[in-house]
């Protein structure tokens, strides 16, 4: 019978999540705003229904079915208490982002209990705090005008980090990347990434002459340069596209674009002749059996999404945990594996569907600092998403990211919390702008007509005088 | 979401503004956007085509996790023959058993002691169940496992009986293919093992290095070609020289340039002859002769663009080609390679794809195995069609080299052959493989019914000694009266 329920919830669940998607993108086209409301509410509610449906099956197949239970009924809580707070609190807030948010830590808590309950826990644990702190940036966004006035206080602070990263990755020999405090392990370069959009969209802001591109490039090509030298591969090529897209968008001059992707392609052939452990990656990309020692955890990947096929084996019904450290870079795999091929894809469209709505959002914003900083954490979400599932499934050399939101990880999950959180500040600034901006309008007109009124007085009383010829003179 | 985007944009003009002013923003948008469309393609395309090269590895343990849930399901030859199936004893426990023990070894293969063969290859259909929806649900009620599909061969037993008894006790290999589709019809090699029996003589096998039983020679086997390479210095000499129908040559029994004297046969003296006699009596002076002349880069690339050196299209594992002479080679080094000696080594099965080109007017069919993928009810799941794999020659070339094989069975070394009820084309050899002279390699390689070819037939017997029962032809000749029904 359990075998009829995972074997039909299979399907049950693509078809959801395929509603879901299809939601995400329909909405944009939507300009009735009782529709939109409509659609997103029916995203919560669907997200709800795949939440439950996966936490059947698991409760069905897994041991611990009081554990279970227990934190089902915990996750679903804290997905209502944000949805309801984040309504009432910052009713301006994008829903969508909200959703989508929920949604892919839905995912991530299915994927996280089926394969590692007690790093589900620790999960939620640290989505609960990300999500409090996270409450308070919008209003800090709101509140704080002079964010645009710290470029070098944001570029001295995350090339410190960074460099403290380096001497931790130098003394255990590029194993580490993160520092232990306690139970918690921090990493950095997450943190770094916020920093670094921050100090760029500050330092073009300021100016777009050729002097100061110059000296922020230098400072940008500092931070990857660490990066590079502490063998955290994907996070410079992060850092160092964020910055070639927020460079050719301030400047508006293609030019720095072709500049930059030349300079990014020698940099890459340079690195691979110089890294032992480039030259690595390049090849299991190009043969993961030939090098089987290191192609393991790629080989298993594909293994994994290759057995799943379009429909996938089934929750609990496959072999994810094969994949070494599936929980973290890897977990795109197993949700193809046993969520199906199908589910997998319609979750990468998630995601581009959050990302088309902050460059939506970037677009909408009149002051350019804020359009900087979204289209920043934009891309640097997206191209996240894309280094990690474009990694796992061999479509470029694996870069070992993170995918946000669904990877196991206390620093990347507050690190997104926080990305998402100021995109919210700033959707609602927006919305502020708006309202000032109509404002404005409606004094303006009023403004006229007023002077439209004097005019006309003022020209009756000519008039009048006209009529009268010589009564002044 | 409420409804912005719209928001003082009624102004055509403020509109264009904003447009412009955003340009970058859609710009970068469309580029993300159209790079994971690329992403999402290429997940569609794995899924698709790529993923079952994957599944089937060797390194994939997910396999087994189906053999809890699937019984394997059977390997049927073209006739409906059971090749290999599951028996499922009262208690529950599996066995696989092989009807036709050593017969069909080292292509079924086996599926203990890791896997080999078709139980490798066509392991993931074996243990994936396409059984009607219902059949399934109810066994998932009653909790009993599922059948797995069926994988029927392109092997048809007869064939692969005449080749596996004509063969005997020598060590060597039988290929027969269909040229016109690539089918396999049937893959010997010698000596072989019994599947059923692998668990309790596998230390023994493996440990028998003098005669390597669990290697596949008809694939993986790598041989010096001998005489049968005479097709390619053939047909690179026709590719060189376009008058080659007015090549004429005087054998004197043997040829020396500079320190290297090569040797007719037997010391045969052939007298006057043209390239078509060169061929039939497979003269090695009027071919070291033409070796001579022909220029070495380009013979290599001939080579190479017939497979030599690559990755041969194979079911089955196979093994590369060699072929070593190029510009820089000397006199020596050409004299031995135009007569399939020297560093020159081939598989048989390789030998077959050449012979299937030429036998098809120079098209080389993809070769497979499997012919269809069906349930347990018989419905199928997937078909394989005949595909076409590359054009090796011209149909000019393949017919002027049907022509040269053709002499070799009605004038030449393969006269045995013009007896039976149907034609043939062919060309023997013999290769010489140590230094002990007395004992050759024999060969042949031909296909039969010349206008319309029928069948491809390549045969290599080890260490021929004189002994007649050693011969390639006679084997050969078996397996085209197994196929015609004279037995």
């Amino acid at each position: 019978m359990t075998n009829i329920i995972v074997e039909i919830s299979k399907y049950i669940l693509i078809i959801l999540f395929a509603i879901y998607t299809y939601k995400c993108f329909s909405v944009f086209r939507d300009i009735d705003y009782l529709k939109r409301r409509s659609i997103l509410r029916t995203q919560s509610g669907l997200t709800f229904a795949i939440h439950f449906i996966a936490f059947l099956v698991l409760y069905l197949t897994m041991d611990d079915k009081p554990t279970v239970l227990i934190f089902y009924a915990s996750q679903a809580v804290l997905l209502i208490l944000t949805i309801s707070l984040y309504t009432t609190l910052y009713p301006k807030a994008s829903r969508l982002v909200l959703n989508n948010m929920c949604m892919l830590i839905v995912i991530g808590f299915i994927m996280l209990t089926r394969l590692n309950i007690d790093k589900a826990i620790r999960q939620f644990m640290m989505i609960t705090v990300s999500i409090i702190i996270s409450f308070f940036i919008p209003v800090l966004i709101r509140r704080m005008k002079s964010l645009r006035n710290f470029k070098y206080a944001y570029a001295i602070a995350g090339i410190v980090f960074l460099l403290a990263v380096l001497a931790l990755a130098t003394v255990t020999g590029g194993a580490k990347l993160s520092f232990s405090l306690g139970p918690v392990s921090i990493q950095p370069s997450e943190f770094v990434k916020i920093l670094f959009v921050f100090y760029v969209a500050s330092s073009l802001w300021d100016s777009v002459d050729f002097k100061n591109v110059l000296i922020t490039s230098c400072i940008a090509a500092v931070h990857v340069l660490i990066l590079v030298a502490s063998t955290d591969l994907g996070g410079a090529v992060i850092f160092f596209t964020v910055y070639l897209i927020m460079l050719y968008v301030a400047t508006r001059k293609p030019a720095y674009l072709a500049g930059g992707i030349l300079a990014g392609c020698g940099a890459a052939v340079l690195a691979y002749k110089l890294f032992r452990h480039v030259r690595i990656r390049v090849a299991v990309w190009k043969d993961p059996f030939a090098n089987w020692d290191y192609g393991y955890q790629v080989g298993q990947s594909l293994f994994a999404i290759g057995t799943g096929g379009w429909f996938g084996m089934g929750l609990m019904q496959g072999m994810p945990d094969k994949i070494p450290v599936v929980t973290n870079d890897f977990i795109f795999s197993a949700i193809a594996e046993e969520l199906g091929g199908i589910f997998a894809l319609f979750l990468i469209l998630v995601c581009v569907s959050c990302y088309v709505m902050f460059l939506n959002i970037a677009m909408q914003i009149h002051d350019q600092f804020y359009k900087l900083i979204a289209l920043g954490l934009g891309t640097c979400y997206i191209f996240q998403v894309f280094l990690n599932i474009g990694g796992v499934t061999k479509f470029i050399p694996s870069t070992g990211v993170t995918l946000p939101w669904i990877s196991y990880g206390g620093s990347s999950i507050m690190s997104t919390a926080i990305m998402f959180a100021i995109i919210q500040g700033l959707y609602i600034l927006r919305e502020d702008e708006d309202e000032e901006l109509e404002r404005r309008k409606a004094l303006e007109r009023r403004r006229q007509q007023h002077e439209a009124r004097a005019q006309r007085r003022r020209e009756t009383v000519r008039t009048r005088s006209n009529d009268r010829p010589g009564r002044y003179r | 979401m409420t409804g912005r985007a719209a928001t003082g944009d009624h102004n055509p003009e403020k509109k264009r503004k904003k447009r412009n002013r955003n340009k970058e923003f859609a710009v970068v948008t469309y580029v993300t956007i159209a790079l994971f469309i690329v992403l999402i393609g290429y997940i569609g395309y794995f899924d698709l085509y790529r993923s079952n090269d994957f599944i089937n590895s060797p390194y994939n343990d997910r396999q087994d996790v189906y053999a809890d849930k699937v019984t394997r399901g059977e390997i049927l030859a073209s006739g409906g023959q059971v090749l290999a199936k599951t028996e499922t004893a009262d208690d529950g426990t599996e066995t696989r058993q092989y009807p036709y023990a050593n017969v069909f070894a080292h292509v079924v293969g086996y599926d203990s002691n890791g896997k080999a063969g078709l139980e490798s290859e066509e392991n993931f259909p074996l243990l994936t169940s396409n059984a009607f929806f219902l059949e399934k649900i109810q066994n998932d009620l009653q909790n009993k496992k599922n059948t797995g599909d069926n994988v029927v061969t392109t092997m048809n037993v007869n064939l692969q009986q005449a080749a596996y008894e004509a063969l005997g006790s020598n060590k060597g290999a039988v290929v027969v293919m269909e040229p016109s589709t690539g089918k396999i019809l049937a893959m010997v090699s010698k000596p072989d093992y019994d599947p059923n029996t692998i668990s309790d003589s596998w230390s023994g096998l493996n440990s028998d290095t003098d005669n390597t039983p669990m290697l596949n020679r008809a694939t993986k086997g790598l041989y010096p070609p001998g005489s049968v390479f005479k097709i390619l210095t053939a047909l690179e000499f026709m590719r060189e020289d376009s008058n080659y129908t007015d090549y004429t040559y005087n054998c004197t029994g043997s040829i020396t340039q500079g320190e290297t004297t090569i040797q007719c046969f037997d010391g045969t003296v052939h007298g006057e002859e043209d390239l078509t006699l060169s061929f039939a009596h497979s003269c090695n002076s009027s071919f070291a002769n033409i070796g001579l002349s022909l220029n070495g880069d380009s013979f290599l690339s001939t080579c190479e663009s017939m497979l030599f050196n690559k990755d041969l299209p194979c079911p089955l594992g196979s093994s590369q080609s060699q072929f070593k002479e190029n510009g820089s080679s000397g006199y020596a080094v050409k004299m031995m390679t135009a007569m399939g000696q020297g560093e020159t080594l081939v598989s048989p099965y390789h030998m077959a794809l050449i012979t299937s080109a030429v036998a098809n007017g120079g098209t080389l069919m993809t070769p497979y195995l499997v012919d269809r993928i069906q349930n347990d009810a018989g419905t199928v799941v997937t078909q394989n069609e005949p595909a076409v794999y590359k054009k090796l020659m011209t149909s000019e070339e393949a017919a002027s080299l049907t022509q040269l094989m053709s002499a070799v069975v009605s004038e030449g070394t393969a006269v045995e052959l013009s007896y039976g009820d149907y034609s043939v084309a062919g060309k023997t050899g013999t290769a010489e493989y140590s230094s002990d002279k007395t004992k050759s390699h024999s060969w042949f390689t031909g296909f039969s019914n010349i206008d319309n070819p029928d069948i491809v037939v390549t045969v290599i017997v080890e260490g021929y000694d004189g002994n007649r029962n050693a011969r390639a032809i006679p084997i050969a000749k078996s397996v085209f009266d197994a196929y015609y029904g004279n037995r």
